[in-house]
């Protein structure tokens, strides 16, 4: 589904991403580790489409169309989702408005009719309950004044309204207390299935007992230094990263 | 022998009057001198202070306009389409500044006084009120609409009476040939009366150009609250000048609205209020979405001459293209309006590669005792919330829409006609998406 080869992307003239090569295939959940300031966000960011981001080599490959050639929204379109680590405050665009709006753009884009009222706001209760997301949000502006754990969920709920076939989770569970966490990651659990791929950034192991990943990659310094399964998240809980970064500099001074 | 427009508006009073038969109503002395008063201040330039930044003269050299105007045929088609959907209101339609009952719907019943500002020059209201605005003296326009005005909308409510519906105004400009137009309108509403009165303006395409020179003055009595919205859509063959001048006594509550959208090229509005008396409340709004060459200036004065009152103004704008904006808020605090609380807000949205605003406060504050603020922002949108809304599908004109709506979202969200809400924000965004 996802193909990334020797991506290397900047900011600001700042070398970030330098040579990720990752596969993803249908139906897999993939967590990306790795210390403060690696290059997560910047991964999530660049397959999504900011464009403060330039892309210096490399290629990525969604279902046999060539992503980086895409506008934010038509890869959207395509069925790319960032879950962000900091949603956005948008005041006077109603929560409801805009995931009408987002909702009918993706329709329109696939060749389907918008949705009717009475079968959006079906749609909109159905997903609510899966993240427990208070429907008096859905009035409000969008995520203005929510706690971080209500704009986590919103951006789940939005998520679990727009059905992409690739999410990305870039730290969903950081600010989730853990009742919250696991409502969360069982409503991820729940949309899960044969055809959905998932990328979950993540600093901690316990998000991976709930969201249980097919594979672990450790990102560090704009690259992918090791892959494992995930019991590769659990030796990174016990041991932290500095073995893996020693590991590297004997691996690059041979 | 007529003289140019232009020219004759340039060339001494006696040639001006002389080509201009003034109505001959109750009125001449008030006409002439008014007259004085025009040639004496002289047509504004771009060195006049209030004028700066518009420059009028470029559109009063245009065309050589027609003072006076042979009456058009108006269709009800045509007022139809200027209709608010779903609105339960009444409707005086006026063509060029001309009541025309045939297509109005006016209100009726005890306490309601309204018609053609012509049939009710001898009124009481009309001889204790009609130009006594104190800013009108120094409006040069409105000095020139005094001494030539043919017509408008008189509205009187009795003390106690309330409009039990809005009352739409639509303002019809069309002529068969460039026609410089004047409407004058008076409303009144005395002692605890209420009204909420919507104009809004048509100008049916393909006529000829029309250069309106409109000017309102209300009057709102002790206790009394008035809510006024100025909706003004035009055309690309109208011109506006639109002065709007309120005396506000003890009491009394005053919502004024302003939304500007395209396509009228020249828009200015002049908006003054003049405080009468203590404890009143004055909520300026303001609104504009301008596109391609479009310049919009609002004026306003804001004059607190009386203790304990609140004004608060808030006039936020997006511009489009090359679009050019002028804003002026002017606040002056009187030594003895003491306890005044002032505020005033100007925000823009510039977002054509030629948009442009000029924007300046101007406080005069002589009491000691107030509260007074301003502030002025421009800018674009934030381009993390534009990802945001891309990265869910949203194509960027709609995300555009989207955060329009939403920085509009301020002045529409305290419109208290619905329909009419639904109506400016389905415009804003019709405008966005085009
Ligand atoms: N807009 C930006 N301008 C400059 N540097 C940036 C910008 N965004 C991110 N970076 C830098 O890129 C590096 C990677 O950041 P990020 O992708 O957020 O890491 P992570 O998500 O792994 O913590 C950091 O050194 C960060 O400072
Ligand atoms: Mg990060």
């Amino acid at each position: 589904m996802l193909t990334i080869k020797n991506l290397h992307a900047e900011v600001e003239g700042k070398k970030i991403l330098k040579g990720i090569n990752l596969e993803i295939n249908k139906g897999e959940t993939h967590a990306i580790m790795g210390p403060n300031g690696s290059g997560k966000s910047s991964l999530a960011s660049v397959l999504a489409g900011r464009d403060n981001y330039t892309v210096t080599e490399g290629e990525v490959w969604f279902n046999g169309k060539n992503l980086l050639e895409l506008s934010p929204e038509d890869r959207a379109r395509e069925g790319v989702f960032l879950a962000f680590q900091y949603p956005v405050e948008i005041p006077g665009v109603s929560n409801l408005n805009f995931l009408k709006t987002a909702l009918n753009e993706i329709r329109t884009y696939k060749g389907l009719p918008p949705l009717e009222a009475k079968e959006f706001l079906k749609l909109t209760k159905e997903k609510q309950q899966l993240v427990d997301f208070h429907s008096n949000l859905m009035n409000r502006s969008l995520n203005e004044g929510f706690s971080g754990g209500e704009k986590k969920r919103n951006e789940i709920f939005q998520l679990a309204m727009l059905d992409p076939q690739l999410a990305i989770l870039d730290e969903t569970d950081s600010g989730l207390d853990i009742d919250a966490l696991r409502i969360v990651s069982n409503g991820v659990n729940k949309l899960r299935d044969a055809e959905k791929s998932f990328v979950v950034i993540t600093h901690y192991q316990r998000l991976l007992e709930y969201i249980i990943p097919d594979f672990v990659h450790v990102l560090y310094n704009g690259r992918i230094i090791k892959t494992g399964t995930k019991e590769l998240a659990l030796e990174l809980e016990e041991r932290g990263y500095d073995w893996l970064k020693e590991e590297l500099h004997l691996k690059e001074s041979v | 022998m007529t003289l140019p427009f232009y020219q004759a508006l340039t060339a001494d009073v006696t040639a001006l009057s002389a080509q201009l038969p003034l109505a001959a109503d109750n009125l001449q002395d008030i006409r002439r001198s008014a007259l004085e008063r025009f040639k004496a201040i002289g047509l504004p330039t771009l060195k006049t202070e209030e004028w700066r930044f518009t420059n009028i003269q470029r559109y009063l050299k245009e065309f050589p306009y027609e003072l006076q105007q042979t009456p058009v045929a108006v269709s009800a088609d045509t007022v139809a389409a200027a209709a608010i959907p779903g609105l339960d209101c009444y409707r005086a339609v006026l063509v060029n500044g001309h009541l025309q009952t045939e297509l109005s719907e006016l209100p009726a019943g005890k306490g309601i006084i309204i018609g053609a500002l012509s049939a009710h020059t001898t009124a009481p209201g009309f001889t204790t009120w009609f130009n006594e605005q104190p800013h009108l003296a120094e409006a040069v326009l409105a000095q020139l609409n005094t001494a030539l005005f043919a017509d408008g909308l008189y509205i009187e409510l009795a003390a106690n009476t309330v409009l039990d519906k809005p009352l739409h105004l639509v303002n019809v400009y069309t002529s068969n040939s460039p026609a410089f137009v004047q409407p004058r309108h008076l409303w009144i509403l005395n002692r605890s009366a209420a009204a909420t009165i919507i104009e809004s303006t048509v100008h049916p395409d393909s006529q000829a150009v029309t250069f309106a020179n409109s000017v309102l003055e209300t009057v709102v009595m002790d206790n009394a609250e008035l809510w006024h919205y100025n909706v003004q859509l035009g055309a690309a063959n109208f011109r506006e000048v639109h002065t709007t001048a309120t005396h506000q006594h003890k009491d009394s509550r005053y919502h004024h609205f302003n939304f500007t959208l395209p396509s009228t090229p020249f828009t200015r509005n002049n908006l003054s209020v003049a405080l009468k008396g203590s404890h009143t409340e004055t909520n300026l709004k303001g609104f504009y979405l301008a596109n391609q060459h479009q310049h919009v200036d609002n004026h306003t004065f804001m004059d607190h001459i009386m203790p304990d009152c609140y004004s608060n103004e808030l006039y936020k704008g997006v511009l489009l293209d090359n679009a050019n904006a002028v804003f002026t808020g002017k606040i002056l605090v009187h030594q003895e309006a003491q306890k005044t609380n002032a505020f005033q807000q100007n925000n823009n949205l510039l977002l054509g590669d030629k948009a442009d605003i000029n924007s300046q406060p101007q406080l005069e504050i002589y009491a000691d005792d107030v509260k007074c603020s301003h502030g002025f922002t421009a800018g674009q949108f934030s381009e993390e919330s534009m990802f945001y809304l891309r990265s869910r599908g949203i194509g960027e004109d709609a995300a555009k829409a989207l955060m329009v709506n939403a920085f509009s979202h301020d002045i529409t969200s305290e419109v208290n006609v619905p329909e009419l809400q639904q109506q400016l924000q389905a415009q804003i965004a019709g405008i966005m998406n085009n």
